[in-house]
């Protein structure tokens, strides 16, 4: 089969996780890709640098995380779209740049391969333990947009959406992807070229000395420029002000970094998705992402066969996190059960937006592959039953 | 000027006077221009910039060569130097030539 | 959003010293933000100015010279050159740039930093940039410490030196840097002393000409902290001893560069030679590929 020139390797695929998302970065445009070699995200390397070659794109593995994530963002400033894999070890390292991405607003992506952690951990499980951390690992404030694939074919789409979310908003976008849908081989039915949507980058076409790299649009998103067009902008990790110059006081600190948030705050509506089952009737949703949602998915079905008003809402988007949704489904269900592969992180989001106006049951998952239909179900029946509001997550085990 | 030997061509060369600009609010008194003048042209002034610092004063402005080294040796770029206007065209031998 | 009042009195601060400036570094440097942020008597200025000489003398595009700082006094150099210029976090400037040269190898990259961004927080990022023998000009003001965060010992502090965080006298041998330099792959290294001012210049500008990592340390007066804290008096002083304790020696062996406390230094050109660099290796082994070979099924 021959690939198309745009990078599009159209077709029906059997492929894993890993390889579906170099594919899916080839297809939205990814020319540049930096890594540290770390299980269990290799695959997707070594896809990419199979095609480099024939789409142009170029490739480079760093001393560490710490440096590929800088040069990722120092790349996509001479306009490449560019991209980095890594596993939790390596989104610890990865923070710093994680801040200084949201600062500069460049555009790139982060694909996390999820691994059983804290510290080394196990390389080889599926966890879904670096949610909070993407979310809230860097220091200071920030918004960032995070997705979560359940499949291959997710892995594809969802990092081809990765990337039109970070050129749209100028922003690090993180793929929260695990060891399981990493290694799961799948069918992926790559598209045309041309039926692929892709977010082109948002260019200062002005004079050149009239261009301000923090001079925000209407919708609060500021243009970009490529190195090297004869602009001579500067940009700094530091509070600046529009034309990117240091400026060392409290208004400016306000006038640079809430905007920063804001711009993804005010977007959430466009930006959130989330896939609905069986919600209309359901008297206990399971909230679940990524590969949890294949065990909830199945739960739910099993339940309904037994005669239990049960619906699934799963995220497509984990950050930002579906407020209103979860909140307008709060008063009118009695329960949300939450399977995570993990000791309790979103399902905080999830008895926040709550308010305590329906139980929350949580089935914590240490580590023994991936989550248990089997778990689900026994914590939908503890749901029936109890059905006075507790006002805490319920732990169940 | 003294010279130890009269060049053959001196009366072809001229030597070039420069003229200097000082942005005295830009100067942070750090001495360099005054102490490494090889025409000892500066000497600090008594009196103060706008930030409390002693800029340089021009002294000897007739003995500037133009060689810019106080440009160079200006960290705050507080000092640049032209090349003056042409009061003494070439080929007229200075007084100290002749 | 409005624009805040207490930056829009910033804005003017640097055109005040106004007039008619016509600096003949005006179209290199960033003339809008000066007076920069540097103590009366630092060295890193004269190695702007070196630069910024330089980069007029070497003839190349403007256009296609990125500049790239980490964190630190130097690291505030990228935002005062009028270049595609970027301020980075701590130590990291080596691996932004090394992203930029190597997803376009048509710009001509400079990292300018000191000692402690670029030798202890970015060491590992320094050897392996050189190892790669990427093509860009590393610049490393060294000032023998730490001086924005109020002078703590550097991993350049010569034995003996004293420092906010070692009261009694530096007990870590520093590092020699042209020395790590060449053993990690550089194709060019050179030293000076900021006072020698037109020989920085002059190895700025054969080090932009030249293609692979090259590293010029540029030793410069800290006035405020480690003179203070030493004791060696102001600026001026610290530039009389260089003054009268530099030796130039081209092409010594690196091995000899170390710097002891208040010892001679010795300056020149140590290092000129010819190593392929990453960007001819990589297009190497990308025309070996044949088209085919790759392609997955």
């Amino acid at each position: 089969m021959k690939a198309d020139p745009s990078g599009v390797l159209t077709g029906t695929h059997n492929i894993s996780g890993n390889y579906a998302c170099a594919e899916g970065a080839l297809a939205a445009g990814c020319r540049f890709l930096g890594v540290y070699p770390i299980a269990p995200a290799l695959e997707v390397s070594e896809r990419f640098l199979q095609r480099a070659k024939k789409v142009g794109a170029t490739f480079i593995q760093m001393e560490d995380e710490i440096s590929t994530l800088a040069a990722v963002i120092g790349a996509s400033w001479t306009g490449k779209k560019s991209m980095t894999v890594t596993s939790g070890p390596g989104l610890s390292l990865m923070m710093e740049h994680i801040g200084l991405g949201i600062m500069l607003e460049t555009p790139c992506v982060i694909v996390d391969v999820q691994r059983v952690g804290p510290g080394l951990g196990l390389p080889s499980q599926p966890s879904q333990g670096d949610m909070m951390q993407a979310r809230w690992g860097s220091h200071g404030d920030y918004e960032l947009i995070a997705l979560a694939p359940s499949s291959s074919q997710e892995m594809f789409d969802f990092t081809i959406k990765a990337f039109n979310f970070s050129e749209r908003f100028r922003i690090p976008v993180a793929v929260m992807s695990d060891e399981y849908v990493a290694h799961l081989q799948e069918e992926v039915v790559i598209p045309r070229a041309k039926d692929i949507t892709l977010e082109p980058r948002r260019y200062f076409d002005g004079p050149i000395g009239s261009y301000l790299p923090f001079k925000r649009d209407e919708d609060l998103i500021p243009r970009m420029v490529d190195i090297g067009q004869g602009y001579k902008f500067h940009v700094t990790g530091l509070t600046h002000d529009d034309r990117g110059y240091p400026i060392m006081n409290e208004e400016c600190q306000e006038y640079n970094v809430h905007p920063l948030v804001k711009k993804i705050r005010d977007y959430t509506d466009e930006i959130i998705e989330v896939q609905e089952v069986n919600i209309e009737d359901a008297d206990i949703i399971i909230i679940s992402y990524g590969v949890s949602s294949k065990a909830a998915l199945k739960a739910m079905e099993q339940a309904r066969g037994l005669g239990l008003k049960v619906g699934s809402l799963k995220l497509v988007t984990v950050w930002p996190f579906p407020e209103k949704r979860v909140a307008e489904l709060a008063g009118k269900v009695n329960a949300f059960v939450v399977p995570e592969m993990n000791f309790g992180q979103v399902v905080l989001e999830v008895e926040r937006c709550s308010y305590g106006k329906s139980n929350v049951f949580f089935i914590p998952h240490g580590g023994k592959g991936v989550e248990d239909t089997e778990d689900i179900l026994k914590a939908i029946n503890q749901a029936v039953q109890d059905d006075r509001i507790i006002d805490r997550i319920v732990e169940l085990r | 000027m003294k010279l130890w030997r009269k060049p053959f061509d001196l009366d072809k060369i001229k030597i070039p006077c420069g003229e200097i600009h000082i942005i005295e609010e830009r100067c942070k008194g750090c001495g360099f221009c005054v102490e490494y003048c090889p025409k000892d042209v500066f000497e600090m002034s008594e009196e103060f910039n706008a930030k409390g610092y002693h800029p340089p004063k021009i002294t000897n402005p007739d003995d500037c060569v133009e060689c810019h080294l106080c440009e160079m040796l200006c960290p705050e770029f507080a000092i640049y130097v032209t090349l003056k206007k042409d009061e003494n065209p070439a080929g007229v031998k200075s007084e100290e030539g002749k | 959003m409005e624009i805040p009042k207490t930056m829009q009195q910033e804005e003017t601060q640097g055109s005040r010293s106004g007039m008619d400036i016509t600096h003949p570094m005006e179209n290199v440097l960033r003339m809008d933000r000066i007076p920069h942020i540097w103590c009366p008597g630092c060295g890193i200025g004269l190695a702007v100015t070196a630069f910024a000489a330089a980069l007029e003398k070497a003839e190349i595009d403007l256009n296609k010279v990125a500049i790239v700082s980490g964190i630190g006094c130097t690291g505030r150099v990228a935002g005062y050159v009028k270049l595609d210029s970027f301020h980075t976090t701590h130590g990291r400037a080596i691996a932004f740039a090394t992203g930029i040269k190597v997803a376009n190898p048509d710009m001509k990259v400079v990292v300018f930093s000191g000692d402690g961004d670029l030798i202890a927080i970015g060491g590992n990022h320094f050897i392996h940039a050189a190892r790669r023998n990427i093509d860009m000009l590393v610049i490393c003001v060294n000032n023998f410490i730490y001086a924005m965060t109020g002078g703590q010992v550097a991993p350049t502090t010569p034995l003996a030196a004293y420092a906010t965080t070692c009261p009694f006298g530096c007990v870590e041998p520093p590092f020699n840097i042209p020395y790590l330099a060449e053993s990690s792959g550089a194709v060019y290294v050179a030293r000076w002393t900021t006072l020698h001012v037109r020989r920085l210049m002059n190895s700025f500008v054969e080090a932009l000409n030249k293609k692979g990592f090259s590293v010029v340390e540029a030793i410069s007066p800290c006035a405020q902290y480690y003179s203070r804290i030493n004791r060696l008096g102001d600026g001026l002083d610290m530039m009389r001893f260089y003054h009268d304790n530099t030796e130039i020696r081209h092409g010594e062996d690196t091995k000899n560069l170390d710097i002891a406390y208040q010892g001679k230094i010795i300056m020149g050109k140590f290092v000129d030679r010819e190593r392929p660099s990453y960007t001819d290796r990589y297009n190497e082994w990308l025309s070996e590929i044949k088209d085919d070979e790759n392609e997955p099924g």
